[in-house]
């Protein structure tokens, strides 16, 4: 039986838990050669900013939404669209869950419609997103 | 409310700055997947590059002057826009094909909108620059939206 064939409407992807430390910001906004201040300056964040502690990078929380999705995926197929939106901030210290659920399924033309958010533990959504995966044959 | 576009602002969609081109390396997928927590060992050897490495990979590299005192590098190539604090964005991305180690990719961008809206505690301005990743034969990897938000 094709991968697809048992995937439902319904169906939740495997949620991960991120523990947010200032290794982690530090790491990704050097890889992207970021110095924005807010996510590795604890003063200027705080005191100039007014935030209530560092930043968790945006497209960070982006990319662990896309984690979600080809982790699922694996090597049953590709992905061919996915958005995100940064609604709300998070701060380093902060919990937070990437996790999905599938929203529609075209069985003709192989493509499934994922629905992802980043919830912190309070379980405000910070990131929504979505993306379209193509299962192979 | 006065309009915060006006119309020598609104001449510049479609504005593109000159195209940048970069070579994909191997340690530099696998800095990016180590920095994200990435779990695939394709990604994790730097044998695929994930989906957001574009953001790395065409990230502006410009001389410590040219950082905003907060640390930011500026667009230098967009016109100045009339509210200035960053605030929450969203990104749209097709994907192609996949990011390989040893190709040469180039990035084109150009501004394709902006408008403004009232929020709650003020005016908001959005703009929105769309960039094409192509290969060293000119094919398609990717393409982006990215819409920002300024308060």
């Amino acid at each position: 039986m094709a991968r697809i064939d048992e995937v439902s409407v319904g169906d939740r992807l495997p949620e991960s838990r991120h523990e947010t430390d200032t290794v982690g910001q530090f790491l990704y906004n050097a890889v992207l050669w970021n110095a924005h201040r807010i996510h590795f300056d604890y003063p200027y964040a705080t005191e100039t900013e007014k935030y209530p502690g560092l930043v968790v990078a945006g497209p960070l929380m982006g990319d662990w939404l896309s984690q979600c999705v080809l982790e699922w995926l694996a090597d049953d197929g590709r992905l061919l669209r996915f958005e995100y939106s940064n609604r709300r901030a998070a701060f380093v210290g902060d919990i937070l869950l990437s996790r999905g659920e599938v929203q529609d399924v075209d069985r003709a033309a192989r493509t499934v419609t994922l629905a992802l958010e980043i919830v912190n533990e309070s379980g405000d959504q910070l990131t929504p997103g979505s993306a379209v995966v193509q299962f192979q044959d | 409310m006065p309009e915060l576009i006006t119309a020598e602002l609104r001449s510049q969609v479609g504005l593109s700055p000159e195209p940048r081109t970069e070579l994909v390396t191997r340690r530099d997928i696998r800095k990016y997947s180590v920095a994200t927590g990435q779990r695939l060992s394709k990604y994790l050897d730097g044998d695929e590059a994930p989906p957001l490495f574009h953001l790395a990979l065409f990230w502006d590299v410009v001389e410590q002057s040219q950082l905003s005192p907060d640390g930011v590098a500026l667009d230098n190539w967009l016109p100045e826009f009339p509210l200035e604090r960053a605030m929450a964005g969203s990104l749209k991305l097709e994907y192609h094909q996949p990011i390989l180690p040893g190709q040469t990719l180039t990035a084109r961008r150009t501004l394709c909108d902006m408008f403004e809206k009232q929020g709650s505690s003020g005016p908001l301005f959005f703009y929105e620059v769309s960039t094409e990743v192509v290969d060293a034969s000119d094919s398609i990897v990717l393409i982006e939206h990215a819409t920002r938000i300024l308060r």
